[in-house]
């Protein structure tokens, strides 16, 4: 029997011909990324070796510019961990700064056919690159970082095969939204992704679809390697060594799915949890809203930021309601500057901060208080995530949270693209 | 740890339900407070008072994609209040990872939540992956992991593992 491409991935990472569900592969870890909350005062564990610094990236993310003085005291021991080990991938605070995912992404540091560990949960935004890549804890990266290898449970299967192509202002989004209202929580699987639709769908596109894997619980999320990713993985990092890798003709599944991009159609997830949470707009249309955001690793591209800004140009946000937009990187925030969706949104009345995981996770530029409601393109929706407990956050798509921002409550964006051809 | 007689007892399970997220075991705000803090804040806003009632030795029983959500490190939380192990019908990757890694017992016990009821005593083998309700005399599969995961999860986890190899400072 044959192996999909996780499998594939982690057997060849391991040194072995075949791995199936149920082993533990040990594994060659080609990348690793630390950001800045690994360098906290109260979680750092001084390390003595390091396996290969050039295998190792550090980017700030979660605390930047420092917030606290909490935050600068961990830059300052992450700056000087880089300069001992003679680590060069260092994304500090200014230009090359980014949320780690999006660094990584911009970069094109997640090489195909390779593992990549970083201590973040979203970090399977980097299957989009058809690389393994999954969140771990502190502790495993201490491990990855000191002696090359992790391990992973290896899961099952889940393959959806995409066909057609979105209509116009459906977004990645609305494709995860869809996953999750219909099939919910993949604990312990692996989700790949293929099938003739898939070459539609950007770089960017996929990013989405790959970051918001974390929340349906699954293991791996990766992408089948194809032409549009080859001529990116040239552009961003010429040279490197990267290992394309298909899925097995006689791959063994759990499951497969078709999903026909034609039919997806724009969603809402309700307040408190992701999963299972996915309703059509015009269920919630007309909700007041206190703030929109669009950023994060998932929603913080610039294809996002040019659908804001289409959404937004020339019009105004409505009064009483803060709109908040964070670029994924610095570098996607000078592109969109280029652009001219920055001023779009600007003088919409949006507020565009620096390159953060930000109001995302509730730690700053964008925080919720008591009982405020928040429509969101970010990654997570639970209770409390974005600040007060008792805030309601809806998760959407950035059209549908533009739109809602001119609205001042959920609103759709459909008239926004009336005429525009998919 | 295999070949020995190896049963845990603990004085009482704690009933939580599907889905129970890393956010509830260690909110937000607290990601950059001391462990002992993070303790303190354990299920305070589903659950709150829990740290001052659960005993050292007791046992959560958890019901499908136990620990869903983030990288923090929830289970060092539950290690420090003092939970003997957790059974969950599911377990999400990336909690078991850090229950791996924290040195915290979290297994998989598929129908556990239909089995107990809060209070119940239970008892766990991990020589014959069994879990037990003396209340009803109901035994249930667990599922094995390896030795070596086992090893980490009963022993201290995986940072004395990198001190004792020189890889990481001893901590201060």
């Amino acid at each position: 029997m044959g192996m999909g491409m996780t499998e594939k991935i982690l057997a060849r990472a391991s040194g072995v011909d075949q791995v199936k569900p149920g082993d533990i592969a040990v594994v060659n870890v080609e990348t690793a990324v630390l950001m800045d909350m690994t360098f906290l005062p109260e979680s750092w564990r001084q390390i003595l070796k390091v396996h290969d610094p050039k295998k190792v990236v550090i980017v700030f993310d979660h605390l930047v510019p420092a917030p606290t003085i909490q935050a600068a005291t961990a830059h300052e021991t992450g700056r000087a961990f880089a300069a001992q080990f003679g680590i060069e991938r260092l994304h500090d605070v200014g230009p090359e700064q980014g949320i780690c995912h999006a660094v990584v992404a911009d970069r094109g540091y997640a090489l195909p056919g390779t593992v990549l560990a970083n201590g973040d949960s979203h970090t399977c935004a980097a299957g989009a690159f058809n690389c393994a890549a999954r969140g771990v804890g502190g502790p495993d990266m201490l491990h990855a970082v000191t002696k090359g290898t992790t391990w992973f449970r290896v899961g099952e299967t889940i393959r959806y095969d995409l066909t057609g192509k979105l209509q116009p202002g459906v977004s990645a989004k609305d494709i995860f939204l869809t996953i999750a209202g219909k099939w919910g929580a993949h604990v312990n699987q692996n989700v790949e992704y293929g099938g003739p639709g898939m070459a539609t769908l950007s770089i960017n596109a996929r990013r989405t679809l790959a970051t918001m894997g974390t929340e349906l619980s699954s293991e791996f999320n990766i992408f089948e390697p194809d032409d549009t990713l080859l001529a990116y993985m040239r552009q961003r990092n010429p040279g490197a060594a990267i290992h394309p890798t298909m899925p097995d003709a006689d791959a063994r599944y759990a499951d497969r799915r078709t999903i026909d991009l034609n039919t997806i159609e724009p969603l809402v997830a309700l307040p408190d949890a992701v999963v299972n949470q996915s309703v059509g707009i015009s269920e919630v249309a007309g909700r007041k809203i206190d703030q929109a955001f669009i950023g994060s690793c998932a929603n913080g591209t610039l294809d996002d930021l040019a659908v804001a800004a289409k959404v937004v140009r020339g019009r105004k946000v409505a009064k009483g309601t803060r709109f908040i937009v964070t670029p994924g990187t610095q570098a996607t925030y000078v592109a969109a500057l280029k652009a001219g969706y920055i001023e779009a949104l600007m003088d919409a009345g949006a507020v565009v901060t620096p390159a953060t995981c930000g109001a995302c996770w509730g730690g700053h530029m964008g925080t919720l208080g008591p009982n405020e409601t928040c429509i969101t393109a970010s990654t997570r929706n639970f209770k409390g995530r974005m600040g007060d407990a008792s805030a309601k956050i809806y998760m959407a798509s950035p059209a549908t949270v533009a739109a809602s921002a001119l609205a001042g409550h959920i609103a759709s964006a459909a008239e926004f693209f009336q005429g525009d051809v998919a | 740890m295999s070949g020995s007689n190896t049963i845990l007892r603990a004085g009482k399970t704690w009933k939580f339900g599907d889905n129970i997220n890393t956010d509830l075991m260690l909110p937000g705000p607290y990601l950059t407070r001391s462990p002992e803090e993070q303790m303190r804040a354990v299920f305070m806003s589903n659950r709150p008072g829990w740290v001052d009632e659960v005993q050292h030795g007791d046992a959560i029983v958890g019901g499908f994609n136990y620990g869903m959500g983030s990288s923090r490190p929830a289970a060092r939380s539950l290690r420090n209040c003092g939970v003997g192990f957790l059974l969950a019908e599911t377990i999400n990757g990336l909690f078991f990872r850090n229950a791996v890694n924290f040195g915290f017992l979290a297994l998989e016990c598929p129908g556990v939540s239909q089995a107990f009821e809060e209070g119940d005593t239970a008892e766990l083998s991990v020589d014959d992956w069994t879990a037990r309700n003396p209340r009803t005399g109901k035994t249930l599969k667990v599922t094995p992991v390896p030795d070596t995961l086992l090893s980490l999860m009963r022993g201290g986890g995986i940072l004395p593992v990198l001190e004792s190899e020189g890889l990481i400072a001893k901590h201060a």
